[in-house]
């Protein structure tokens, strides 16, 4: 890994990592957490912090396609890696279906902890796309919502399991474009 | 919150890995998940000049089974590589529980099972079901490899007995064995997420009702996790009844020394340690998956 040292000794590396699909190089301190990097460096606030002790899951993105605390990860241990931030969860401007039904079921109270929450629930949804209720429960239990609004949460997530039952055709198009499946499922 | 400032490296090979720290002294630390270390770093507690990364030791990562000597789990597996690994479910089902039990789904996708040994918390939920069922560490430092039984690789709270300069945790193996049946219990304040105020692991072996063989470990009721001998001797090569099993809980109790903190009583852990070690007994078997 490249390092160059500034005027007081301390080291920059240069770090390569896909972020929702696009590559990024930043060269960034050996101590800059992920989270950091994604809020500071490439401006995707969408990331929430949280407790920053890795508790709440504020901070969830998907560092290959799992769920990690973005708080406990150092931005060099993303080298080379796949990051996708809530930013990267629409597509073409249309949201998810997860996203939507989020929306529809008022699964959003203050909102702080949703970003988390719905990629959580996309990692489940993606390894598992009929998940029976505690499933769902299991797979948010890192995501804490202070509002409390588990109920509409888990409610919303299992509908997005359910629309996404409906053909597989339908499913197979949400992640290529969301707006034609609706046609497939109307 | 943010860290303070230090070198990072990430070594190509184990042997480059090994030397790196050696060279560095104990002030430079390995990271594997990081969300032990990263946690100590920002409230403080360790400040190490430089983080080494295990990240490209890739050879520590799978998990297999081996006839001769058993379940070898790289130490760098994480938690939930451990619960939905199919060689694990197959010869140890109670592991793949037990890794399940452990903080949350985002915790268990960075932690890794070699950093839950080394960071050597006695409420840690691996320990006692391993130790139950008789796991060895393998270490290897810059003078070569040694192995070592999990039941005295705890010296005490945050201790163990890897050598600061240079040593690090390879694999955990569990040996083949005739247990019947095994399973970890643990009682947290939440489902997820929780610190465990008691943890009690048991692994039995069964000749029909008879406890050929038993092996009970208590978690944060001590400094280290702790066997309950005595508990075990009572019940070995008896038939085993309700009334066996809870005479066995009362004298688990005498094996620990539990304190009081935020999350519970002294009086209330041993409390627990009674009820747990009748249950887990019990449910190791009656369940009888190992």
């Amino acid at each position: 890994m490249q390092a160059i040292a500034d005027k007081q000794g301390i080291k920059h590396y240069l770090v390569n990592l896909t972020v929702n699909g696009d590559e990024y190089s930043p060269v960034i301190k050996g101590n800059t957490l992920l989270v950091n990097l994604l809020r500071d460096e490439l401006d995707l606030t969408g990331t929430k912090k949280g407790c920053e002790m890795g508790d709440c899951g504020s901070c969830t993105v998907l560092l290959d396609g799992r769920p990690v605390d973005a708080c406990l990860v150092l931005a060099l241990e993303a080298d080379g890696r796949e990051v996708t931030t809530i930013e990267g969860v629409a597509q073409h401007g249309e949201l998810d279906r997860l996203q939507r039904s989020f929306a529809d079921n008022a699964a959003v109270q203050c909102g702080y902890c949703t970003p988390g929450m719905i990629l959580s629930a996309k990692a489940l949804l993606t390894r598992n796309p009929h998940p029976t209720e505690p499933e769902v429960r299991a797979a948010i239990a890192g995501n804490l919502c202070r509002c409390t609004g588990y109920v509409n949460i888990v409610k919303a997530v299992l509908d997005a399991a359910d629309g996404e039952s409906i053909s597989e055709t339908a499913a197979e198009c949400a992640l290529d474009d969301a707006s034609s499946c609706e046609e497939v499922t109307a | 919150m943010y860290l303070p400032d230090f070198d990072y490296y990430a070594p190509e090979t184990l042997q480059e890995v090994t030397a790196l720290l050696a060279e560095l002294g104990p002030s430079a630390k390995p990271i594997a998940g990081g969300t032990d270390i990263l946690v100590k770093m920002k409230s403080g507690v360790v400040t190490p000049s430089a983080l080494v990364s295990l990240k490209n030791l890739h050879e520590l990562r799978p998990i297999r089974w081996d006839d001769d000597r058993g379940l070898v789990i790289g130490a760098l597996a994480t938690h939930n590589e451990i619960r939905d690994s199919p060689v694990v479910q197959q010869h140890f089902l109670s592991l793949s529980e037990a890794a399940h039990k452990l903080a949350n789904n985002q915790v268990r996708n960075r932690g890794t099972i070699g950093g839950n040994l080394v960071n050597a918390i006695p409420s840690a939920d691996l320990p006692p079901l391993l130790i139950a069922l008789g796991a060895q560490v393998t270490m290897v430092g810059p003078n070569g490899s040694r192995t070592v039984p999990l039941e005295s690789f705890f010296t005490g709270v945050s201790c163990c007995v890897l050598e600061p300069e240079g040593e690090i945790v390879t694999e955990i193996v569990i040996p083949p064995q005739d247990t019947t049946g095994s399973t970890y219990i643990k009682f947290g304040l939440r489902k997820s997420g929780a610190l465990a105020v008691v943890g009690v692991a048991a692994a039995v072996t069964m000749d029909d009702a008879v406890i050929r063989d038993a092996r009970v470990c208590l978690g944060a009721v001590y400094i280290v996790p702790v066997r309950a001998t005595q508990a075990e001797q009572l019940v070995i090569g008896k038939t085993w009844t309700d009334d066996l099993l809870e005479q066995a809980g009362r004298i688990a109790v005498g094996c620990c020394l539990p304190i009081s903190d935020i999350r519970a009583s002294a009086e209330y852990r041993r409390d627990l340690v009674r009820i747990f070690t009748h249950r887990a007994l019990k449910t190791a078997i009656t369940q009888g998956h190992v």
